[in-house]
């Protein structure tokens, strides 16, 4: 067995380890460190690319033995043919880029199926912040402060999901989570994190 | 040995051995200095040996991309580390534009260690410990390997001009030879930085079974109008000194003004605005106030002046000639679309660029990744954020480890090296 079943797996990462087959080829836009790469390459044994814009992440993504492109995700996506990749994943990256619509929709093209993670910015908690302390929310999951945080769009799983529908973007699976369990009801009010499963023909 | 006699004089010249690299260190390197000095006590070092390999040799010349025949042809070669019983070890590094083959540790008289100390050696990037590392002087330069210094057998005069343009691709084969002679089937890397790179990526091309891992450090797949524009200057310099006599200097006065002319427009293009202004800024050489006439008043003269000079000294005129029409033919995509040139290649690739190298900038190295990955070949892309300009492939040693260590280990781990 490999080692990695040792480690405690980030509870968004297991929701995306369950989502992706054995063998398929993924593509990471925003890999970060590339752990979820190398948790896909060693536990899945996929075929697995990241890219990033951080030299030092990038460093560690060397360490771990990913293949990383230094880059921007915004314009990164044009090395690419259609259907490159059996899956490109979008994980807390999305509400940091600057024009989400192209990203998701050059992932679609690039990509058989799409996995986008985002934080639910309209969670119950966040809802309560600002609507009795009159404040922009802070919370374990979006922990920045409007002056430093490195988001810079603002969506709920419902503005997602709507988005999805005008785009013809069929979700396949939507999974959520408050804190660290899996939720499964008024998801849009309870949960923190939603992970969809995207499927664009 | 057979060290043609023109090239004696140059030799012993070289000698004194690349100063130009002590000063490189001496400004960017201090920690590296103290690391020098121990090393320097010979009772703890080894001494590396250059070797030779001649091959070639009449009738069976070996045919140039020109179509014309050459030999015997000798190169120079250096080896560092230990080949294992079944010869995988070995990683092949191609030299810049006016390296040599000592690209590591210390031959005996030496002041500074080979040009790429920082990065080949036990523990380091390139761990002699685990792989045998290899740099050998390309066709065409005055290191040791066969050059327009070298004798001619026919005339057993200095072949000067009469020696045949040679390619990236000429130099690379003949590297090729030269593995073969050492027994080895398949390299387990190839890497360079500038030209060394373009060999680099031309080998993967040429061998793709021959090579498991490439990394291509500060290079292009093919020459610009503006990199072939500085190098023209450069030509024009040393061809227009009178003491150049259509490449006929050897024995008589070397066109030295024109050599250093060439040589301060390459330093220009090492390094950026940046580090020669963190390097010099406006600073005069030992004067309070401008001097109102043509001598030198600011550093930065001083320092080119001093560049250009030092070069004279160790390299040949000529070779600097070939050896910057070679770079400026290269185009990997001359016969037709990149991606498709690039199709072939079977090993994982490592492209390593610097945000401040206007010489060879990081959008070249960008078209090599996008043709790489339209082919599904494996590639790392990186851009080192750095203000050392072209010459931080040199200079980067920290960053530039981190990442070829965990490279090259990764790849050694999947094929169980």
């Amino acid at each position: 067995m490999t080692k990695t079943n040792d480690i405690i797996l980030r509870p968004d990462h297991k929701i995306i380890l369950d989502l992706i087959e054995p063998k398929a080829r993924v593509l990471d836009l925003g890999c970060g460190d590339g752990k979820l790469l190398y948790l896909l390459k060693n536990m899945k044994d996929c075929r697995v690319t990241g890219i990033e814009i951080d030299e030092q992440a990038i460093f560690k993504c060397m360490e771990r033995g990913v293949t990383v492109s230094q880059g921007d995700i915004d314009t990164g996506l044009e090395d690419y043919f259609d259907k490159r990749f059996d899956y490109v994943i979008l994980n807390e990256s999305l509400q940091e880029v600057r024009n989400p619509q192209r990203v998701i929709l050059e992932a679609c093209r690039v990509g058989k199926k799409v996995i986008v993670g985002i934080p639910n910015f309209c969670n119950i908690s966040a809802r309560l912040q600002v609507f009795f302390m009159g404040k922009v929310p802070v919370t374990k999951w979006l922990p920045y402060k409007w002056y430093n945080t490195p988001n810079i769009r603002f969506l709920s799983l419902k503005d997602f999901r709507h988005f999805c529908r005008e785009k013809n973007i069929s979700i396949v699976k939507e999974r959520c989570l408050n804190q660290e369990k899996e939720i499964y009801l008024r998801t849009n009010l309870f949960a923190f994190v939603g992970i969809f499963l995207l499927n664009k023909n | 040995m057979t060290r043609e006699g023109a090239c004696v004089n140059i030799q012993q010249l070289l000698e004194l051995r690349v100063r130009e690299l002590e000063e490189l260190r001496t400004i960017f390197l201090t920690p590296f200095i103290f690391n020098s000095i121990t090393l320097n006590s010979p009772t703890l070092m080894q001494y590396i040996q250059t070797q030779t390999f001649t091959f070639a040799n009449p009738p069976h010349e070996f045919a140039l991309k020109s179509g014309v025949k050459l030999g015997p042809i000798t190169l120079a070669y250096e080896t560092y580390g230990r080949l294992n019983g079944d010869k995988s070890n070995a990683i092949l590094v191609f030299h810049a534009l006016t390296g040599d083959a000592h690209a590591a540790g210390w031959r005996e008289g030496d002041k500074n260690p080979g040009w790429w100390d920082g990065m080949i050696g036990d523990g380091k990037a390139f761990d002699t410990s685990k792989y045998f590392v290899i740099c050998a002087n390309v066709i065409g330069s005055c290191k040791g390997s066969t050059g327009p210094a070298s004798i001619d057998p026919k005339t057993n005069k200095p072949y000067g001009l009469s020696f045949p343009v040679v390619t990236i691709e000429d130099m690379t084969v003949t590297q090729k030879y030269l593995i073969e002679h050492l027994g080895i089937k398949k390299l387990f890397a190839c890497t360079g930085g500038s030209m060394g790179g373009l060999m680099a990526l031309k080998w993967a091309v040429l061998y793709p079974e021959s090579v498991h891992a490439v990394l291509l450090i500060a290079t292009n797949y093919r020459h610009t109008a503006q990199q072939i524009a500085l190098h023209e200057v450069a030509r024009q310099a040393i061809m227009s000194d009178p003491n150049w006599h259509g490449g006929d200097y050897y024995g008589k006065g070397l066109p030295a003004r024109g050599m250093a002319v060439s040589r301060m427009i390459g330093h220009i293009t090492y390094m950026s605005e940046k580090s020669m202004e963190a390097k010099f800024g406006r600073k005069l050489i030992a004067k309070e106030k401008l001097g109102y006439d043509f001598s030198h008043d600011f550093e930065v003269e001083n320092y080119l002046k001093y560049r250009g000079d030092s070069f004279v000294q160790r390299f040949d005129a000529n070779s600097y000639l070939y050896l910057s029409k070679a770079l400026d033919y290269f185009d990997l995509s001359e016969e037709g679309d990149l991606a498709a040139v690039l199709k072939g290649i079977r090993s994982k690739i490592l492209i390593v660029t610097f945000t401040s190298d206007w010489l060879y900038p990081s959008y070249q190295s960008k078209q090599m990744v996008r043709a790489l990955k339209a082919n599904d070949i494996d590639v790392s892309f990186v851009e080192i954020d750095t203000d050392y300009g072209h010459d931080s492939f040199l200079v980067e040693i920290e960053s530039q480890s981190k990442l070829v260590t965990h490279f090259l280990d990764n790849i050694a781990k999947e094929i169980s090296l």
